[in-house]
């Protein structure tokens, strides 16, 4: 029975080694681990079992020194027991808990020594992944030989993949000296071949390409890769793998120049000689012509290079052929090529004009001689599904007027011009930004942000509490007697020799166990730092950036002028078409007034052409001015209001009840997140309202909430007070009923309640959407469902501007964009809906084309505009 | 616990369980792979494997491999008990159990592994209660079987399967347990 409680005890215990970091939570275990310590000590592989979740807890937990000590003990029994299994396990503890506490694997080097001898290869693999956690600069060469035995040996790819990783990982990090790192990594490339992950020979080359600190050593480790593969090529019959042979190309390519003695023809004949190896793939055939042509840069002329081009020229593979041709080309024009090819400049960013700006001319030309301007790709489509379901009512007018005008200013075209080049001026700041990111050296390696890790660690060094409590200098004091006791012991040779191997792989161990908590050490000062390069390149992307900038703005100014030239002729017609056609008395004189100052703007060519219709239209026919007017009766209120919300738009005021002696309207104010509600209750003999309350009925499509604002206090007599409301939709509705009660006290102190009710619909929680063309044409994709419509329209609103200046007055929807013959609208439903429109007028109608992502509003919103335009 | 595969020394699959849905390609791949792996073994080593990234746990008794994949977190030694506490089952069912006993009795051998696993975990821990659940329905299964064979020989005259089927549920009233008592009554 004790197996079976040992059993599920197990199951328990496996499911809690998260980490925990929790001291409180932790001390709950220490108890229970501390009796599962003590208690297990039947010989059985159950209680094994439970030891060895108990230690990871322990290691896990927020620790505690008593249970750490014991812990260790217990890691040691598994170690040196002579059960093979247990062993395998002891090691797999130890692997685990050496990041935390190094000195355990120095307790037991012998053993693991021994292991590394093991003809178990799992036992074998598991105290290399030991090893590999207690690698410092001053054990790497031996670990990585042993690693790299154990790498030939071992055929399943998994093992190979997971090991050529590791090593490469500690070359790179703790390399001695550079020609170490290069045969190292020579035999990761021979070994790992094809399977290993990409990402290291892309490091590698990284390294040698950003060079670290030292200018001196950089030099030195480049020539030596370069002499390494130049011997590596000599040698006859050896197949290295693709990838090996893509890294060589590439180091031959850029670094060759550093040799004094080998002229670049003689490397250009080794490339050669692999380019017509057979058993070369395609792709590396591809880096291999790369780097001859890098080579050819620097070389005088050539017997080999030609004999490549004319070969390659006539080859069968399409890649290799334009290679050849590009290097025929460059061949003739040395001049060119060395520019294109630089000495050592691999990591120099190139700065590209984005926006093409050098094609404008062209296009421009292009333009005038009656091609069709570019639309982006969103548009086509758009225009190319609009075409399919619709037939095409309109005359081809369009083209025929495009005589009258010189340049690129078809009236079609015009906006669809601007946006030609105001498109690619605007491509052009955002790779501007885009390029900036790129720059910036990598600073993430594996290890996390290289330079902050360091003063990390120096903090976690002072803080553990509670830590595993033995100071360096004991433990260095414990190994010394250690050894001196293994050596008294000892005579036979074998044993000096595992003696010599331990001091070998543990050294410096000892040192670091007081920084031991950071895990990996990682506090080791790394040969290959990379060099952080951010300022430099910081600062030169600025200025290039800068510089594309102001290319693009020219470019931008430009063409704004030419359209701004046109555009105000034609706001000058609409003007007068507006005139000619008042849409509400009340609006036009306002209107006028304020139209009158824009034109002027204009022709200062201020404005930027996109803005044109969508914002300063906005703001001219939003109802405010008018309405205020019409409020004056409450004055001192109304003025308010008006302050506090000059951006929002109110509706006029509504008498919604009264009696003899009080009068209660009501207004609306189109917050932009709310819809605000405010009653006004005012005594019309102008004597005090006493203790006069406002209560709305509960309604369940909203949610009511008294809005703190400006409440005034009892107000003297003759005026009013207010109460205030914001109204949140919370369930989509068509029309509502909202109504509530006023309680006030006559002077003869006896209350009267006056009940009252407002409509509201659903168009009170439409508000303007606000986004540009580009959004639009993004959103517009991204929207399932659609509505189409055609609505007939008088002919004062024949003119797009005017029908859609009375969607946008009525409706409250936003302009986005006119283009031509069609508009494009946009409106949110409060609190988060969004629906476009996109107009088009033909003869006498107007085909409206809605989309959302809510069916619902989409009918609501057509019903409506077809009232709106019918109404008008 | 991913898997569970049973295989002899000359390498011929003799039970498996899988307990992680795979194609029937895949499952054959990973047979063919294990078993070449835990057969080039020699008796002295471990017995665990990181093969991928799964843990295999294996074990010989006399010509058959047990063979189990575990994930990463789950415990080496335990696995190795369940593997134990399997063979001791299949050992007090069948008497001293032979490889020739899972070849001919395999579904015997499924049955039990259902009674103790589940899902890949540990259901129940006793070994008695799972040779009660396996006697039970052997009893079961027998019990069918001579059901079956009394209505076959009535030759589908109704009354009389009736007839057997009442006296049958009669008798497990009265709770006569053993079989050859049964055949005594009819």
């Amino acid at each position: 029975m004790v197996t079976n409680s040992a059993l599920k005890n197990t199951r328990t215990s496996r499911k809690r080694r998260p980490k925990v970091n929790h001291s409180k939570t932790s001390e709950l275990m220490y108890d229970v681990l501390d009796e599962s310590l003590r208690r297990a000590e039947l010989n059985h592989n159950v209680t094994y079992a439970i030891l060895f979740e108990c230690v990871h807890t322990v290691y896990s937990i927020y620790p505690k020194a008593e249970l750490l000590e014991k812990a260790a003990k217990c890691i040691g029994k598994f170690v040196l027991s002579p059960k093979i299994n247990l062993k395998y396990l002891g090691l797999k503890a130890l692997t685990y808990v050496v990041q935390q506490d190094p000195s355990l694997a120095l307790q037991h080097q012998i053993t693991i020594i021994e292991c590394l001898d093991h003809p178990d290869p799992m036992i074998k693999r598991e105290t290399l992944e030991l090893l590999y956690r207690i690698t410092n600069s001053q054990n790497v060469t031996v670990i990585v030989q042993k690693m790299l035995e154990y790498l030939h040996q071992s055929k399943e790819e998994y093992i190979i993949v997971n090991l050529v990783g590791k090593i490469a990982e500690l070359a790179e990090k703790y390399a001695p000296d550079n020609a170490w790192f290069i045969q190292t990594m020579n035999a990761v490339f021979s070994v790992g071949g094809d399977v290993m992950h990409p990402d290291i020979p892309s490091n590698f080359l990284r390294l040698l390409a950003e060079g670290f600190d030292d200018e001196m050593e950089e030099q030195q480790l480049r020539l030596y890769a370069v002499q390494s593969y130049l011997n590596l090529l000599d040698m006859e019959n050896v197949f290295y793998p693709q990838k090996f042979l893509q890294v060589m190309s590439w180091v031959l390519g850029e670094y060759s120049y550093l040799l004094d003695k080998e002229k670049p023809e003689e490397v250009i004949s080794r490339l050669y000689k692999l380019l017509r190896n057979q058993s070369v793939s395609s792709e590396t055939k591809a880096w291999l012509i790369a780097a001859v042509t890098k080579l050819t840069a620097r070389a005088q002329a050539s017997d080999t290079v030609e004999r490549l081009i004319e070969e390659f020229s006539a080859s069968l593979d399409t890649c290799m052929r334009q290679h050849a041709f590009e290097l025929k080309h460059l061949h003739e024009n040395v001049a060119v090529m060395r520019s294109l090819l630089p000495v050592s400049k691999s990591c120099e960013d190139m700065v590209v004009d984005a926006s093409l700006s050098f094609l404008d001319g062209y296009v421009a030309e292009g333009l005038s001689q009656g091609a069709a301007p570019y639309k982006p790709h969103h548009q086509r489509q758009e225009e190319k599904l609009s075409q399919e379901k619709v037939l095409n009512f309109e005359p081809y007018g369009l083209s025929f007027s495009s005589s009258g005008f010189t340049g690129r200013q078809s009236p079609a075209g015009i906006s669809l011009g601007s946006d030609v080049s105001g498109n690619s001026a605007e491509t052009g700041l955002k790779e501007a930004n885009g390029l900036k990111l790129e720059g910036v050296k990598k600073l993430w390696g594996k290890e996390g942000y290289l330079p902050r890790k360091e003063s990390a660690a120096g903090q976690e060094v002072e803080a553990p509490p509670g830590a595993p409590g033995i100071s360096a200098s004991e433990n260095l004091d414990r190994v010394a007697a250690r050894r001196t006791q293994a050596q008294a012991l000892t005579q036979s040779k074998e044993e000096k020799e595992k003696q010599l191997l331990a001091s070998s792989l543990f050294v410096g161990l000892g040192s670091e166990s007081a920084i031991s908590l950071l895990g990996k050490a990682d506090t080791v000062s790394h040969k290959f730092r990379r060099k952080s390069k951010v300022k430099e390149a910081k600062s030169g992307e600025a200025s290039s950036a800068h510089n594309l900038t102001c290319s693009s703005l020219d470019s931008l100014s430009n063409t704004a002028c030419e359209d701004n030239a046109y555009l105000t002729t034609l706001q000058d017609g609409e003007d007068a078409k507006s005139k000619d056609f008042p849409l509400s008395s009340e609006l036009s004189d306002s209107e006028s007034l304020s139209e009158l100052p824009l034109a002027e703007k204009l022709s200062d060519f201020s404005l930027s052409a996109p803005s044109l219709f969508a914002d300063s239209d906005m703001e001219i026919f939003q109802p405010l001015s008018s309405a205020a007017a019409s409020v004056t009766t409450d004055t001192t209120s109304a003025s308010c209001f008006l302050e506090e919300t000059t951006e929002d738009t109110c509706s006029g005021c509504v008498e919604v009840c009264s009696d003899e002696t009080v009068s209660v309207s009501s207004y609306k104010l189109w917050k932009d997140d709310c819809l605000l509600m405010v009653w006004s209750v005012s005594s019309k003999s102008g004597s005090e309202v006493k203790g006069a309350n406002l209560d709305i009925f509960p309604a369940q499509n909203f949610k009511i909430s008294k809005h703190p604002g400006c409440c005034l206090p009892v107000t003297e007599a003759g005026s009013t007070r207010n109460f205030q409301y914001s109204l949140q939709m919370e369930k989509s509705f068509t029309e509502e009923n909202l109504s509530g009660f006023v309680n006030y006290q006559m002077v003869d102190t006896h209350s009267v309640q006056l009940e009252f009710s407002v409509n509201l619909s659903l168009l009170d929680f439409i508000r303007p959407l606000k986004i540009s063309t580009e959004d639009f044409g993004k959103l517009w994709l991204s929207f399932a469902n659609d509505v189409k419509q055609n609505i007939k329209i008088s002919e004062s609103q024949a003119a797009l501007p005017s029908a859609l200046k009375t969607l946008q007055q009525k409706l409250r929807l936003h302009v986005v964009d006119i283009q031509g013959d069609e508009g494009l609208l946009a409106c949110r439903l409060l609190p988060s809906t969004s629906s476009l429109l996109h107009c088009r007028v033909h003869g006498d109608g107007l085909a409206l084309w809605f989309r959302s992502s809510c069916p619902a509003l989409l009918d609501y919103l057509s019903c409506q505009c077809q009232k709106a335009m019918e109404g008008s | 616990m991913q898997f569970m595969l049973l295989f002899s020394r000359q390498g011929k699959l003799r039970l498996q369980k899988w307990y992680v849905p795979l194609s029937d390609k895949e499952k054959k791949k990973i047979t063919r792979e294990l078993v070449q792996t835990v057969l080039a073994r020699k008796p002295k080593m471990c017995s665990f494997l990181e093969w991928r990234d799964l843990k295999i746990v294996y074990k010989r008794y006399a010509s058959l491999y047990f063979c189990c994949a575990i994930e990463d977190q789950d415990n080496e030694l335990i696995t190795l008990e369940i593997i134990h506490r399997y063979v001791e089952l299949l050992d007090k069912y069948f008497g001293s159990v032979c490889e020739l006993d899972i070849i001919f009795n395999f579904e015997k051998a499924y049955f039990i592994l259902d009674e103790f696993l589940l899902g890949g975990e540990v259901q129940e821990t006793s070994k008695k209660n799972v040779l009660k659940a396996i006697e039970q329905a052997d009893l079961l299964q027998e019990e069918m079987v001579y059901i079956r064979r009394q209505a076959v020989s009535t030759e589908g005259k109704y009354d009389q399967i009736q007839e057997i089927v009442v006296s049958y549920f009669y008798l497990q009233k009265v709770k006569m347990q053993t079989t050859e008592f049964k055949v005594d009554v009819f």
